[in-house]
């Protein structure tokens, strides 16, 4: 079988178009998913994806096409050149049509390592996992507690190459646990997650054991009815919230009238304050423990994406500074466009509000309120606002006197993201964190716990 | 009537399967089987007329999946060789070796007979992959440039996708099935913007979801002139509407926006799997335990629901299941009483319902993930004599007739639902009196199923679905349909979103 590298130069050589942009992504994946204390499914896989992007000038501009295949071989290379080729003449003019970036464009990108070899992963990534699950079932088989859950541990490795010269590489490991604790009626439930680039961080017989002592503080259940409370929403949960924040964060959006981050009398909101003084919110693809790719990768053209943007530079870049709206998410053309610096989006995302205490120190200091486990089924219920819907799950805890007393009912909130950032009345220290909703589309995210004085939950759910 | 794509029919596919199973049967595993896939799809995105992007994708590869002294194994790569082939087998096995330490309850399948070599194609009539990518960026900027001649319009997003699976299936009980299915989804956006305070409001077409070809596109089976020439005016109407006020109206509910309620509140919650805690981590249990079977009362003696894997142009719709069995059609809910359960063949057998026998609901989104318990074409049947929407919207005083999908939001058991839609119309002593803006309804699941007083009839059923349903660790995406009629819901609670967001 050619490596991946050779495909690329095959794919290039065969290319007759203005400019073609290859992309060969190397994926391979293992899991384990448990459920009542036992395993039901599981599974590895290994992939190859290879996208050829081609281009061409015309009278009146550049289109381009791109198409992605599977498991494609060096004697089927050609065919797929040709394909993309032919979906480029068949495409009408494309508006993000920009010059293909080319080595100058990347010469200050560190690491990129074009000649070596894919990193993938197997099975045997779990092989101490497994072990410490069965022994955290047994520990809570004798507790009365059931155990679920999933463990993935994923490695890409993404070659980009173009017909003006770049060749770049990108390793992304990605690694996620989720546990879930309950009592066998279902009615007592508590959630843990983690993420790893390698699992060999990952102590699951400590998380269960954390998750058993939740469900010990569920054994009092409180009703309660909807209303504003005092909130303390986990990393987690604040992770899940910003998430969609920054998917919503196009610049064309915003500029088109159509998002919360359009100025009313027209343009984007890039300069208003939108959060409380010292809140930051930014991606840098060298955080530590976040690490992502340090330049541009897009298989398709969208309203904050463009492949004739491929390979672009990605420097850490402040979305929120101090409160205020600093950058949407652009591509060349979008910047152009709405006057706004070139910032495509970046895989990881961290906000800072100025706190250092612990979740559990802003427990202690909280007189009347709730503190959640997490957050679900979120949903935009209006996009003027940001309004969205959701649930709380996995625990709802009522904090008095800095206490926890007991396990409320679960309720539906309806809370716009970005409004909250101006209502926040604490905040705690960042920490990396699993999203609990997001996790299979965005995972690495740092996040501070955040104490909001009216948090709206709509309704009671009856759910456990 | 379309036949087998000849580039999947000429892969060594009955080849990859010999050697799998013989390697398995060697291995001495309890079970094997072997898929072969590919899914091409693509998607056109133009945004006020222009080309925002297009993209195709193939997904092709080979899945094995075994039952190893009571352990699943699964394997998938990309390399369609026998050779690959085995080596799945040996990783599959060695998959249920280093996770046998977790397994306690050993995994036996529910019989299903052996079918012998089978063919299934979808009904469709033209192949979209062969429709010359110019003609669908034209249609599409054309209906745009509809909608962008009005007044109101701001901006217009369109969207084509289309979706070619086939599937080659082979166990070790001799199932030998090869099948094909075509699908297509289009939808056009329009904003409005209101200048002078900078609010805006969105309306999308209604044109569902369907198991059908480019002839959609063309008008078979829906009328998308009209609903161009519509849309403008309705949107206009929307911007300047009223924002309701909030509190309890009697509901009519149309098809395309009942469906998205239907799959939430009963398709989701009639999963066995989520029933028996297998998502309990994830997408969630449900409320509508088996203890509950032919006693919960679900709804009001007029909710008569079936699940189908049958129905012509259901996006559910196929064949044979992704474990062998051959699809169906049962009862879910009848006469408002929870009847049945959609199952796989690992639950149908460990809980014995269906007669021990799976209906047909396995299901894998893509060759490298394994079968999971999925969803059924889920429908809500019309009255046979039912009154027509007119008729139900006559039988209300105070209330609001919903029509189109929006946001959606549920709980983990299926209880609290949230959804808003893409026009209500206040209706005043039977009659429909202008659209209001803002609204969301809110209600408990058997509540709001109790509450439904009446269903239309025949004329007023539509298939409506979803591409993007999702499930699963790792996650899943299904297409399914959901067919109803129109209905009317007494007392339901309507929030107002803006009142919501503390404004």
């Amino acid at each position: 079988m050619s490596t991946p590298q050779q495909l690329a130069e095959r794919a290039l050589s065969a290319a007759k178009s203005d400019g073609t942009v290859v992309l060969v992504e190397e994926s391979s994946t293992a899991n384990l998913r448990w459920a009542n204390n036992t395993l039901t499914t599981n599974g590895v896989a290994a992939n190859r994806r290879v996208t050829v992007v081609s281009t061409l000038g015309r009278g009146e501009g550049v289109s381009a096409a791109s198409i992605t295949k599977a498991g494609v071989t060096e004697d089927e290379i050609e065919e797929l050149v040709r394909e993309s080729e032919a979906a480029a003449r068949a495409a009408s003019p494309a508006p993000d049509a920009r010059p293909l970036l080319g080595p100058d464009d990347a010469s200050a990108l560190q690491g990129v390592r074009w000649e070596e070899a894919a990193v993938g992963t197997d099975i045997e990534v779990f092989t101490r996992l497994a072990p410490a699950l069965g022994e955290s079932f047994e520990a809570a088989r004798s507790a009365g507690q059931l155990l679920f859950g999933f463990a993935e541990h994923t490695a890409v490795t993404t070659y980009l190459a173009t017909s003006t010269g770049l060749r770049l590489r990108h390793d992304q490991p990605t690694g996620k646990l989720e546990l879930n604790a309950k009592t066998p009626d279902f009615v007592r439930s508590s959630w843990g997650g983690a993420q790893t680039r390698d699992f060999a961080d990952v102590d699951v017989v400590s998380l269960a054991a954390g998750l058993g002592q939740r469900l010990d503080w569920q054994k009092r259940r409180i009703e309660l009815p909807a209303g504003r409370y005092e909130t303390l929403l986990p990393p987690t949960a604040v992770a899940d919230l910003m998430i969609y924040l920054y998917w919503t964060a196009s610049a064309r959006d915003a500029a088109d009238g159509r998002t919360v981050f359009s100025s009313p009398n027209g343009g984007t909101k890039v300069g208003q304050r939108i959060g409380i003084p010292g809140l930051r919110l930014w991606s840098d693809p060298t955080a530590t423990g976040l690490e992502s790719a340090a330049f541009n990768l897009a298989t398709a053209s969208s309203a904050q994406s463009s492949v004739f943007d491929n390979g672009l530079p990605l420097a850490s870049t402040d979305w929120v500074r101090d409160g205020v709206l600093e950058r949407l998410l652009t591509t060349r053309h979008s910047a152009q466009e709405t006057g706004l610096p070139v910032t495509p989006p970046i895989d990881n995302l961290l906000l800072e509000a100025g706190g250092s205490a612990s979740l559990e120190e802003l427990t202690r200091s909280t007189e009347d309120g709730l503190l959640l486990t997490c957050l679900w089924y979120i949903r935009e219920v209006d996009p003027q606002t940001l309004l969205l819907t959701g649930l709380t799950r996995d625990g709802v805890y009522k904090v008095e006197g800095g206490e926890v007393v007991g396990v409320v009912n679960n309720f539906r909130f309806n809370e716009s993201p970005v409004d909250l950032l101006s209502r926040i009345a604490e905040a705690g220290r960042t920490e990396i964190t699993l999203p609990r909703e997001w996790n299979d589309y965005f995972t690495r995210t740092a996040m501070p716990a955040l104490r909001v004085a009216d948090f709206n939950m709509s309704s009671v759910s009856k759910a456990s | 009537m379309p036949s087998l794509d000849p580039t999947f029919a000429a892969l060594p596919l009955r080849e990859l399967a010999e050697a799998a199973l013989a390697k398995a049967r060697e291995l001495g595993v309890d079970h094997a089987d072997l898929r072969s896939e590919r899914i091409r799809e693509q998607s056109i995105r133009l945004r006020d007329a222009e080309l925002d992007g297009a993209n195709e994708s193939v997904d092709s590869g080979l899945a094995v999946r075994v039952v190893h002294r009571g352990t699943w194994g699964f394997a998938a790569g990309t390399v369609q060789t026998p050779e690959a082939a085995v080596r799945l087998v040996e990783q599959a096995v060695r998959v249920a070796e280093v996770s046998a330490p977790v397994n306690t309850e050993p995994v036996v399948l529910a019989p299903e007979p052996s079918h012998g070599e089978r063919e299934w194609i979808s009904a469709y009539e033209v192949d979209p992959f062969e429709v010359p990518d110019d003609e669908k960026i034209a249609l599409l900027g054309e209906w745009s440039r509809r909608l962008l001649a009005h007044d109101a319009v701001a901006h217009v997003d369109a969207f084509v996708m289309a979706v070619k699976e086939n599937k080659f299936y082979a166990d070790t009980n001799g199932t030998v099935t090869t099948q094909q299915r075509v699908r297509m989804h289009a939808a056009l956006e329009a904003v409005a913007i209101d200048e002078a305070n900078g609010a805006f409001e969105t309306m999308r077409t209604l044109a569902p979801p369907v198991g059908r070809g480019w002839e959609f596109l063309r008008g078979v089976g829906w009328d998308w002139d009209a609903e161009l020439a519509a849309l403008p005016g309705l949107l206009a109407e929307k911007l300047a509407a009223p924002s309701i006020e909030a509190g309890e109206y009697d509901l009519v509910i149309a098809p395309s926006n009942l469906w998205l309620t239907i799959h939430e509140s009963i398709g989701h919650a009639t999963e066995l799997d989520r029933a028996l805690g297998y998502e309990a981590a994830y997408a969630g249990t449900s409320f509508a335990t088996l203890d509950k079977l032919d006693t919960l009362k679900y709804g009001s003696p007029v909710m008569h629901v079936t699940g189908d894997r049958t129905v012509e142009h259901g996006l559910s719709t196929v064949g044979f299941d992704d474990e062998g069995v051959q699809t169906q059609q049962w009862d879910l809910v009848a006469g408002g009483v929870l009847k049945g359960y959609q199952l796989d063949r690992r639950i149908a057998r460990l809980k014995g319902l269906n007669g021990g026998r799976s209906n047909g609901c396995g299901f894998a989104d893509s060759p490298g993930h394994a079968p999971i318990q999925r969803m059924a074409n889920v429908s809500l049947q019309p009255a046979a004599d039912g009154p027509s929407t007119a008729q139900l919207i006559a039988k209300v005083r105070n209330g609001l007739f919903i029509e189109g999908d929006k946001s959606w939001s549920i709980d983990m058991q299926r209880y609290n639902f949230q959804f808003t839609g893409q026009r209500a119309f206040l209706i005043r002593d039977g009659k429909l009196a202008g659209q209001v803006k803002d609204f969301a309804y809110q209600a408990t699941t058997t509540d709001f199923w109790g509450s439904m007083e009446a269903v239309g009839g025949p004329d007023t059923y539509v298939l409506g679905g979803a591409f993007n349903c999702g499930k699963g660790q790792p996650g899943q995406v299904a297409p399914v349909s959901h067919g109803c009629p129109s209905a009317l819901f007494r007392g339901i609670r309507i929030l107002n979103t803006v009142q919501e967001a503390g404004k």
